[in-house]
């Protein structure tokens, strides 16, 4: 037994008519419905068959297709349709034509080869363009240089304030942090060897000598280095640069230029700062918990920390704060096409500016070594 | 047909502000089923926010909009879903989503809203649908970002009418492209039009768009509709803003087109 049908149920039945099989669909055909209709039109195998729509009430694109593909692909003639479904039915008909809706898919071996060529490709592209950058920004500061009217004090002072400024309570409280922790792993371990009183050795040199200007340099790529990356992407983007350039401005000398100097000159300041920070930390710790008096843990530190630590930080520090400041000014201007690229930027200015600090950080203890700043 | 004067979007009251600026102020219009209803104004009459009042993503601070007959203020999402599968909507950019491909942009409102199609059909449904709006055989398969700005409308509008709606917006559809490409455009509209039976609500600065396939059109100017009507109801008034727009050196050079196109029809 059937039960009444809905009207707004397309519904199908065969009868056969003079050796035809003729379908005869009604109800709704549309795509609310097309899931079904494409499943029960599936099943019939008949050949010769006849679609009669006089009793479809409403017909979309999606319906449309499906008598098309009928038609197209099992020969199926069409009896009953209204003016409308037939320009329909036309419409999709005149749409049928070969398309690609899906991107090829590489088989996984030429996929792998391809994508470790791409890569190796980029990293050399990169290499080279980070030292072409390197180059024309040596250019744009001797030009400065010959004409000091073209230094932009201005953007120059905001950089100083953006870079230096507003990262000082950040940079301090992680350091300060970091030299908390320092002090108590140090301590838990020294204190087997009874050797508690070596803890200030270790937070003052390894603070002077490593943790501080390390530390500055990872926070600084990841407010600044992303920021520069980010700023001058969205600029290359909304083509300011390009209009920069035509205004005969160059973007190297009013945009990269004030960055990367304001990085460099800010590095040994923030640099030596988070030092201090780190040995204040640890201070705190050994005078709460190991009993040592400020006073004392002063002395200490000004007795077991040479000189030469400090120098090591101020010479580093300036060096890693022009990795950070080019990679990410570098990553900027490669902006290209979308805002994807620029998040995609971002990344790489930071992940970059951090690998290469930490790199040559690993050649300056090398060398810092042999000419003896033990 | 009998349901053509059924009014299919009705505005009432709207009035609209960002901060001190108020941009519509007692604004009314409406829409009848069928027609291709063209929106004009001047730079910053809120074409754009009207628009986007009127799908949802503008909240008004006053007034009344019913789309299909039902109202479209404080609903919550999941009922507005009903109405929103009835109306296609084309962004000034496209708007694609740029991590898809052109087909996967236009299978999104299907699967969104119609699970369990499967994926041939739905591959053959994004392909006529790509044929439709008159992109190249192979566009189905790129990302957004490999097309051009034409290109791009295209497989926008491909996305809009993915679920054949009975509803469709265009927000200046031929702004940015060659004139022989806006002319295509125009073209597509107004036989999606005929085939479909859609009602076609554009904004608009192309005064061709307006001759070629405009049914109505509506002024916006002093923050509310000033005018409604055929091209030769608004050249009869006697409106400043009408008169400069319609009569000026653009306007009667579409005007000249349009009757020569009568004419040669």
């Amino acid at each position: 037994m059937r039960f009444p049908r809905m009207a707004v149920t397309p519904d199908i039945s065969r009868n056969v008519e003079e050796g035809r099989c003729v379908l005869k669909l009604s109800g709704n055909l549309t795509i609310l419905r097309v899931r079904k209709v494409a499943e029960q039109l599936a099943e019939i195998d008949a050949d010769n068959l006849v679609v009669d729509l006089s009793e479809v009430e409403r017909m979309d694109t999606v319906g449309a297709w499906l008598v098309h593909k009928l038609e197209r692909d099992r020969g199926a003639s069409i009896v009953g349709a209204t003016e409308e479904q037939r320009l329909l039915i036309e419409h999709v008909t005149q749409a049928d034509q070969p398309m690609k809706v899906k991107r090829e898919i590489e088989p996984a071996l030429t996929r792998v080869l391809g994508q470790v060529g791409a890569a190796t490709k980029v990293a050399i592209g990169t290499l080279y363009g980070l030292l072409g950058f390197f180059g024309s920004l040596l250019l744009s500061t001797g030009s400065i240089i010959r004409h000091p009217r073209r230094l932009r004090i201005n953007a120059i002072a905001q950089q100083f304030e953006v870079v230096g400024v507003h990262a000082l309570f950040i940079i301090g409280l992680m350091t300060f942090l970091v030299g908390i922790v320092i002090a108590q792993q140090g301590a838990v371990q020294l204190r087997q060897f009874g050797a508690e009183i070596y803890t200030i050795n270790l937070i003052g040199r390894s603070a002077m000598k490593e943790l501080g200007v390390l530390m500055t340099a990872i926070m600084v790529a990841g407010r600044s280095g992303s920021a520069f990356a980010a700023q001058l992407g969205s600029m290359k983007l909304s083509e300011e640069v390009d209009a920069m350039r035509t205004i005969g401005v160059s973007p190297m000398e009013a945009l990269v230029f004030p960055r990367v100097l304001a990085t460099v000159l800010l590095m040994p300041l923030l640099g030596f700062y988070a030092a201090i920070m780190v040995v204040i930390g640890g201070g705190i710790f050994c005078w709460l918990s190991l009993d040592i008096p400020p006073v004392t843990y002063v002395q200490r530190i000004r007795e077991v920390v040479p000189m030469t630590d400090l120098w090591q930080t101020l010479i580093k520090a300036p060096v890693f704060g022009l990795i950070i400041a080019m990679a990410g000014c570098y990553q900027g201007m490669q902006v290209q096409g979308n805002a994807e690229d620029v998040g995609l930027r971002t990344t790489t200015a930071v992940v970059q500016g951090i690998f290469l600090v930490i790199v040559l950080d690993a050649f300056f203890a090398v060398f810092f070594t042999m000419i003896g700043w033990t | 047909m009998a349901k053509k004067t059924e009014p299919v979007i009705q505005v009432g009251g709207l009035r609209n502000s960002f901060g001190e600026q108020l941009v519509h102020d007692g604004l009314d219009l409406e829409v009848k089923r069928g027609e291709i209803f063209g929106v004009v104004g001047g730079s910053g009459t809120g074409k754009s926010v009207l628009m986007r009042s009127i799908i949802g993503l503008q909240k008004p601070d006053e007034g009344e909009i019913t789309v299909f007959g039902e109202s479209m203020i404080g609903r919550d999402e999941e009922e507005a879903k009903h109405v929103r599968r009835r109306w296609g909507v084309l962004f000034q950019g496209g708007a694609l989503f740029s991590t898809l491909t052109v087909a996967e942009n236009i299978q999104v409102p299907i699967r969104e809203f119609y699970p369990g199609i499967d994926q041939d059909l739905q591959d053959e449904i994004a392909a006529y649908k790509i044929s439709m709006s008159g992109l190249d055989s192979d566009a189905g398969a790129k990302y957004p970002s490999e097309l051009s700005g034409g290109m791009r409308k295209r497989a926008g509008i491909a996305r809009a009418l993915a679920l054949d709606p009975e509803l469709l917006f265009l927000d200046e559809p031929t702004a940015g492209l060659d004139p022989i490409g806006a002319a295509a455009f125009d073209q597509l509209i107004g036989e999606l039009r005929d085939a479909l039976g859609l009602t076609v609500f554009l904004i608009t600065h192309d005064l061709d768009t307006l001759y070629a396939i405009c049914d109505r059109v509506a002024v916006l100017a002093d923050k509310k509709v000033v005018a409604v009507g055929t091209i030769p109801e608004l050249l009869a008034l006697d409106h400043e803003w009408i008169q400069a727009y319609f009569k000026g050196p653009r306007g009667r050079a579409a005007a000249t087109i349009a009757e020569r196109e009568e004419a040669d029809a």
